[in-house]
C-alpha cells in the first residue's frame, strides 16, 4: 500500500531560507542546501523548494541551489515559484529537480501545463493552487424558513483560485480548476489554503476533501499545520496523499520521525526509517 | 576499476542516477568510473550497464531502434550485468500499451500495461507516485538480495508496469488498489526495477551499492 508522504517545504528568497531551520548542529540556519540534506537524512519523503525571489536576474542563484541540493539528496525534489515558461521548467529539470510546481502561469496559460506534461511527463508537472474560501459552512440565512425546511440546508463551501501570493482573484472555482488542469496533464495538485496558511489552525479539511475527491491524481495538502493531529486530519479526513509542512519542522517543534511515528500509531501508512542495527 | 555505463536514451536528466551510483560505490568502498553514453561501442565496452529512463515508451523505443538497442541485447547475451530502472525495466519487454506498435528490446516475453485506477473503495490515483513497501515474491539473488529480511519502502513514479509471461522472473511486487504491480524482475545477469533507487534514500543506495560491488 502506498505510504502517505511527509514533505518539508523550504521557502527560499535570493538563495536563502526565509525562515531559519532549527536543526541540532546546523551551522547555517539559512542555507537551503544544508537544510535539504538534513531533511533527507531525517527521513523526509520528498523535499520542496518554493522560490519567492522577486527579481528575475537572481534566478541563476536558484539554479545553483537546486544543482547543489540535487547532488546531495536522494529523495525527490520539487521546485516551484515564478515558473513561467518551458525554458524555466527545462532549466530546473536540468539542474536536478524531479518535479516542477507551476502556479500563476498555469492560470495565465493552461496550455503550458498541457505542453509540459506532454514533453516531460505528467509525473514531473505539479500544479500549485492557492485557494481562498468564498462560501460558508453555516446554514444560509434564508428568511422565514423554519429549521428543518429545505431552505435552511447548509450551503456547501466554495473556494476561489487566487494568484500572486493571494493578492489577485481569478474568479476560478478551485474544484473545477483542479479537474480541468489535471485533465490537461498536471500529475499532482499542491493545494494551499490561503485562509489557513500561517495560522497553525489546521488544514482546511473541506477544501482538501473536495479536491481530493474531484481529481484522479495525488493531492498534497498545504497551509495551516500546527500539530501532529492536523497532519492526521489532512491525510485521513481530508483524503490528501501527502502533507506539505514548513514551520512545525523548521521551528524544531517536531521532527519528521516524530510526525511519522505519530501517524503510524494512528494507523496511517507511512514510511518509517530503516531500523538501526544492534539494539535500541 | 569497474567501468559503469549509464545508458543515455536521450530522455531527460541522468544526473541523479549518476550521482547515486557514485555515492553508493563510495559507500561500499568500490573503485568505479561512471560514464554516461548513448553509443553502442561504450555499451559493449562497459563492465556493467545501467539503463535509467523516465518519460514515454515511444521515445524509448525510438532510441533503441538502431544499433544502441542491438548493443544492449548483445551485452545482455554476453552476460554483462544490466540494471534497468523504470523505463529501463519496461524496455526489456517487447511492447507497451502506452505506444502500440513501438518495439522494446524483447529480452523478456510479456507486455507493459496501464495501471488500473479501480473503482469505488478500491479506487487509487494514477500515476502511482510515492513510497510503497516491496513484497518479495521469491528469495532474491544478486543485488535485490541486499536488503536482508525486511523489504523496504521504495519510491515509484509511473502509470504503466510490465506484466511478464513468465511469472518466475518477478522478484518483488507492490499493491496499488486493484493492481499487483511488478516492482522488480531478475534473470541471470539482468536485474530491473520499476521504482527509482536514486530517489529511494538508503534503500536505493543499498541496492545500487550491491549492483556495483557484485
Amino acid at each position: 500500500m502506498l505510504a502517505k508522504r511527509i514533505i518539508p517545504c523550504l521557502d527560499v528568497k535570493d538563495g536563502r531560507v526565509v525562515k531559519g531551520v532549527q536543526f541540532v548542529g546546523l551551522r547555517d540556519a539559512g542555507d537551503p542546501v544544508e537544510a535539504a540534506r538534513r531533511y533527507d537524512e531525517a527521513g523526509a519523503d520528498e523535499i520542496t523548494f518554493l522560490d519567492i525571489t522577486a527579481s528575475h536576474e537572481k534566478r541563476g542563484t536558484l539554479l545553483d541551489m537546486v544543482r547543489a541540493a540535487a547532488d546531495q539528496i536522494f529523495v525527490p525534489l520539487t521546485v516551484g515559484g515564478g515558473v513561467g515558461s518551458e525554458r524555466d521548467i527545462e532549466a530546473l529539470l536540468d539542474a536536478g529537480a524531479d518535479k516542477i510546481a507551476i502556479n500563476t502561469a498555469a492560470v495565465r496559460e493552461p496550455e503550458l501545463v498541457e505542453r509540459a506534461a506532454a514533453r516531460w511527463g505528467a509525473q514531473a508537472i505539479v500544479v500549485a493552487i492557492d485557494a481562498r474560501r468564498v462560501g460558508t459552512d453555516e446554514p444560509s440565512p434564508t428568511m422565514g424558513a423554519p429549521p428543518g425546511e429545505p431552505g435552511s440546508a447548509p450551503k456547501p463551501p466554495r473556494w476561489t483560485v487566487v494568484t500572486h501570493g493571494g493578492r489577485r482573484e481569478t474568479g476560478l472555482d478551485v474544484v473545477a480548476w483542479s479537474k480541468r488542469i489535471t485533465e490537461l496533464g498536471a500529475g499532482e495538485i499542491l493545494l494551499t489554503s490561503m485562509d489557513r496558511d500561517g495560522t497553525k489552525a489546521g488544514y482546511d479539511l473541506a477544501l482538501t476533501r473536495a479536491v481530493a475527491d474531484a481529481v484522479r491524481v495525488p493531492v498534497i495538502a498545504s497551509g495551516g499545520v500546527g500539530t501532529l493531529a492536523h497532519l492526521y486530519e489532512g491525510l485521513v479526513e481530508g483524503g490528501a496523499d501527502a502533507a506539505l509542512c514548513a514551520s512545525i519542522f523548521h521551528d524544531g517543534t517536531y521532527s519528521v520521525a516524530e510526525a511519522k511515528a505519530y501517524l503510524a500509531g494512528r494507523g496511517v501508512p507511512v514510511r518509517l526509517g530503516e531500523p538501526r542495527r544492534g539494539g535500541s | 576499476m569497474a567501468r559503469i555505463v549509464v545508458v543515455d536514451l536521450g530522455m531527460g536528466n541522468l544526473r541523479s542516477v549518476e550521482r547515486a551510483i557514485t555515492r553508493a560505490a563510495e559507500d561500499r568502498g568500490v573503485a568505479s568510473e561512471v560514464v554516461r553514453s548513448g553509443r553502442a561501442e561504450d555499451v559493449l565496452g562497459a563492465d556493467k550497464i545501467v539503463v535509467p529512463g523516465q518519460g514515454a515508451f515511444r521515445d524509448c523505443a525510438a532510441a533503441l531502434a538502431g544499433e544502441l538497442g542491438e548493443a544492449l541485447r548483445e551485452a545482455i547475451r554476453r552476460g554483462k550485468p544490466y540494471l534497468g530502472i523504470c523505463l529501463g525495466l519496461q524496455a526489456l519487454f517487447a511492447s507497451s500499451e502506452e505506444a502500440p506498435g513501438a518495439a522494446g528490446l524483447g529480452v523478456f516475453r510479456g507486455a507493459v500495461r496501464r495501471l488500473d485506477p479501480g473503482a469505488g473503495a478500491d479506487a487509487v490515483k494514477i500515476p502511482h507516485i510515492g513510497w510503497n513497501r516491496l513484497e518479495m515474491t521469491r528469495t532474491p539473488e544478486g543485488a535485490l538480495g541486499a536488503w536482508g529480511a525486511e523489504a523496504p519502502h521504495v519510491y515509484f513514479v509511473h502509470s504503466y508496469h510490465a506484466v511478464p509471461e513468465d511469472p518466475s522472473i518477478v522478484v518483488a511486487t507492490v499493491t496499488h488498489g486493484p493492481n499487483v504491480v511488478t516492482a522488480a524482475v531478475a534473470r541471470d545477469n539482468v536485474t530491473a526495477v520499476q521504482f527509482h533507487p536514486e530517489k529511494s534514500q538508503g534503500a536505493g543506495l543499498v541496492l545500487l551499492g550491491a549492483f556495483v560491488a557484485a
